[in-house]
């Protein structure tokens, strides 16, 4: 057995979509939708030795102004079954999705996510999320929206109640005797019962417990409250923070909170999303990046993108030109609708842009450049691979999350050319060392809660 | 072969015979292996075998109506049907893939986008078993419906009125996954690099869906699949589920016990068609049986179930239990295509014995008899099913 004294870096890769950052007019782009696409990205992480595979989930439909938003990408197929047609077509990584915890029921998405554990052999993953807007409710039964205060609470306790499903079954509830006729151990198999603020359910679980018993959990959150969160119940945090300052900050506070709840630094993972731009030279790199950004950005892309902060039409407005010089309107019903609003506070974001504008002479074009998403590694693989190993050894994160803005090829020169080079030095795996997504993440295997509160009285 | 009849197989657990996981052929502890529903489905599409439906609900299997039965020697626990089915779609190519889905708790937009995305990873092979829910012990396991609880059931006739609405409820659902799946025309994405648009939003439509019990305004946020309309199928015994069948459904699944039984479910069937005033193609009905089949040089079928019944709870069924050769079996199928059912779905009662004797021994005496394809002449459901193909979007302009 070896000893490792590198910290090894965990790898997910994303499909890019439904956002500016993916190149739907680039000449080698994809389908969006087929599953050829996925498969041929998980496969290509699954070469790579990825930790995972992630989807993300959309419940609606862009639009701007009432209108469906026609200058992005959209469409997404449903997280689950894309999953679980991937389980087919690999054998080790890890597949993990988004599901909503507002719009869906706990007792189907415990058994959806279980039954894909079973399905994949132990290689499912949930990363929760939570809505909170009337225009995503418009699509459900449930429909209206839930007040900001009450989606912690709900997803809290959406979790909790899902462990409770996954801790129904005993490991050995199963005999399956055929001489003796004993199907299951206990006649109780699946009982639970579960009293929250949110949920009054009680009854018995369809899925038998599956092999990570329980399935692992990603969440997001950079509020106090979605850290709290993050760090006493999920195994890891998709962040928002690439860079290594920010990203050092972020890993601190997550790993400090942890050890609140009592949680080791090594059952909580953090990976942020990065991008990459791989050249033959620094320069070469460079050259592609901006060129990537000036197809990403486009004048409608441009307008949307301070229109969602300033919350007004901003279409009269040349992206050549300054910016608007009238406030935002935080009253108006929302321009912009069905993606997520990531600034905090609009008047001061505004506030802050102005000066970078004013202090480097910036037109809203060249605004959005410097404050929209770019990418976190651009370089030679070499450089690439230093900077990444360098972001995981001095803790700015545990990994990160890997897309490529062209789908579905995109990936395969950062496995061809980068992955190689973190094998070498003893940063990724050349093998994965387990089926099971947990065990490949490094993650402590949680023990059954068997007591089950409640059970006994009720039945 | 346009008059041939369709086969489907219905999978469910180890078989329909609450004993089947005891036989020696059986895979008990396997149940919840991708593996073993992966060679189900391989089997049956080696056989030609038109299609599989994957039985499914929100409640642990019982043999009590109410709710869970306590016993600990059958077959209790199953995985989401409709994750088997897309498990088990790049591993198969041609076999049509139905999985059931229970809407009485569900969301009709996460039903939408699921079935549609299996029409994706099967490229085009994707159905749907509707299901409602009337059982309290699945309501209870949501919490978020009034039931008028476990006393009360069929017959009573506070639960027929909740059965009613449930079956009306079903029929919105199904609407509004319809009008979803036609929420995007086919070709919406237009990639138009000269106009910066990857979408032309005229051609992604708003459903506005406006019911008694829900409102969804979509349009979904999957591209329209495949088949356009993926094939949405019901079971149905009695005249409140045939009008939802005619309403709804392209398939229904009945369960006639004899010839004279077959005419009248066509008549019931044809005046629920009449009566909700049932357009585009006639509803396709198939008989369900449930078969043991015998071996050849061995038990005969009889004597197994005779056997399997005295483990320990008999067989009962909704449909017709079979027993008898493969070639009485294609003489009982033959008679249900003279009366004009547009084919069968058989429920082996064991399915590692009764399966591969379907798709060996019935596949080619209902071939040999001119009954039955000798390949597959069609890649999606609908082709095999000889459903029109290529159907326009309901909001496609004219």
């Amino acid at each position: 057995m070896t000893t490792r004294s590198r910290k090894q870096i965990i790898l997910a890769a994303y499909v890019g979509g439904v956002n500016e950052h993916t190149l739907w007019e680039h000449p080698d782009a994809g389908s969006q939708i087929d599953f050829s696409t996925f498969r041929h990205v998980a496969q290509t992480a699954e070469r790579g030795r990825f930790d995972y595979f992630f989807l993300a989930e959309g419940l609606a439909l862009r639009a701007r102004a009432g209108r469906i938003f026609e200058h992005d990408i959209a469409g997404r197929p449903d997280t689950l079954p894309v999953l679980a047609a991937l389980a087919a077509v690999t054998s080790h990584i890890g597949l993990v999705g988004t599901l909503n915890a507002t719009f869906n029921e706990p007792y189907e998405l415990a058994r959806q996510i279980a039954s894909l554990d079973h399905l994949s052999g132990g290689r499912a993953g949930w990363n929760v999320v939570t809505s909170f807007d009337a225009f995503t409710g418009a699509n459900f039964r449930r429909g209206g929206f839930l007040p900001h205060s009450e989606r912690y609470v709900r997803a809290e306790e959406t979790v909790a109640t899902i462990r409770r499903l996954w801790d129904s079954w005993a490991e050995d509830a199963i005999v399956a005797d055929k001489a003796s006729g004993e199907f299951l151990a206990d006649a109780d198999a699946g009982a639970f019962v579960q009293t929250s603020s949110q949920f009054d359910i009680a009854g018995r679980f369809t899925v038998p417990r599956s092999p990570q018993g329980r399935p692992v959990i990603v969440q997001a959150g950079v509020s106090p409250q979605g850290r709290d969160f993050a760090a006493s119940t999920a195994d890891a945090i998709f962040s928002p923070y690439a860079t290594l300052a920010e990203g050092k900050a972020f890993y601190a506070d997550i790993k400090e909170r942890a050890a609140r709840f009592g949680r080791g630094p090594e059952e909580i993972k953090i990976l942020p999303a990065a991008g990459f731009v791989l050249g033959d030279s620094q320069t070469d790199a460079e050259e592609k990046a901006r060129h990537i950004r000036e197809q990403q950005l486009t004048d409608k892309t441009i307008q949307v993108t301070f229109e969602q902060v300033w919350n007004r039409d901003l279409s009269a407005y040349d992206p050549d030109g300054p910016l608007p010089d009238i406030d935002p309107d935080p009253e108006a019903a929302p321009i912009i609708q069905g993606r997520a609003f990531v600034f905090q506070d609009r008047f001061e974001t505004v506030r802050k842009w102005r000066e970078l504008a004013d202090e480097r002479g910036l037109t809203l074009r060249g605004l959005a450049h410097e404050v929209s998403g770019k990418a976190a590694y651009v370089g030679t693989a070499a450089q690439i691979a230093d900077q990444l190993d360098a972001f995981v050894q001095e803790d700015g994160g545990d990994g990160v999350v890997i897309g490529s803005h062209i789908v579905p090829a995109g990936l395969d020169e950062f496995v061809d050319q980068v992955v190689p080079l973190l094998q070498e030095r003893g940063s990724l795996r050349t093998d994965y060392e387990s089926t099971t997504l947990r065990d490949n993440l490094g993650l402590p295997v949680p023990a059954r809660d068997a007591e089950l509160a409640g059970i006994e009285a009720v039945r | 072969m346009s008059s041939r009849l369709r086969i489907g197989v219905a999978l469910d657990g180890a078989g329909w015979h609450p004993a089947a996981w005891r036989e020696p052929s059986s895979r008990p502890a396997e149940l919840f292996s991708p593996d073993y529903w992966v060679d189900l489905v391989r089997i049956a599409e080696e056989g030609l075998l038109d299609f599989a439906t994957i039985e499914d609900s929100l409640a642990l299997q019982s043999s009590e109506r109410s709710g869970p039965d306590d016993r600990t020697d059958e077959v209790r626990g199953r995985l989401d049907a409709l994750l088997i089915a897309a498990r088990v779609s790049p591993a198969t190519s041609h076999i049509g893939l139905i999985p059931t889905v229970t809407t009485t708790h569900t969301e009709p937009f996460h039903v939408s986008k699921a079935v549609a995305t299996l029409d994706y990873t099967s490229e085009g092979r994707a159905g749907w078993q509707v299901k409602v829910s009337g059982r309290a012990d699945e309501a209870a396991h949501f919490g978020r419906r009034e039931h008028p609880g476990t006393e009360v059931s069929w017959g009573d006739p506070a639960f027929d009125v909740l059965v009613a609405e449930l079956f009306d409820e079903a029929a919105d659902a199904v609407e509004v996954v319809r009008r979803l799946w036609d929420s995007w025309e086919d070709d919406a994405e237009i990639r138009d690099v000269a106009t910066d648009r990857f979408l032309d939003a005229d051609k992604v439509h708003e459903i506005d869906f406006e019911g008694r019990w829900f409102s969804v305004r979509g349009p979904s946020i999957t591209p329209r699949p495949p088949q356009g309309q993926p094939v949405v199928a019901a079971l149905a015994h009695a005249e409140v589920p045939y009008r939802l069948a005619a309403r709804a459904a392209d398939v229904v699944f009945v369960t006639p016990t004899d010839a004279a039984h077959a005419r009248a479910i066509l008549d019931d069937v044809g005046a629920a068609a009449t009566a909700v005033s049932r357009e585009g193609s006639p509803l396709q009905v198939f008989a369900d049986i449930v078969v043991f089949l015998d071996e050849r040089d061995g038990e005969s079928a009889a004597d197994r179930l005779r056997r399997l019944d005295a483990v320990g709870r008999p067989l009962t069924s909704d449909a017709r239990i079979f027993t008898g050769s493969a070639s009485e079996l294609a003489d009982v199928i033959a008679e249900f295509g003279a009366l004009g059912y547009d084919g069968v779905r058989l429920r082996p009662g064991v399915l590692t014995d009764d399966l591969p004797r379907i798709a060996g021994d019935l596949g080619a005496e209902l071939r040999a008899r001119g009954l039955f394809h000798d390949a597959y002449e069609a890649d999606t459901l609908r082709g095999l099913l000889g459903l029109p193909e290529n159907i326009p979007s309901r909001y496609a302009a004219v």
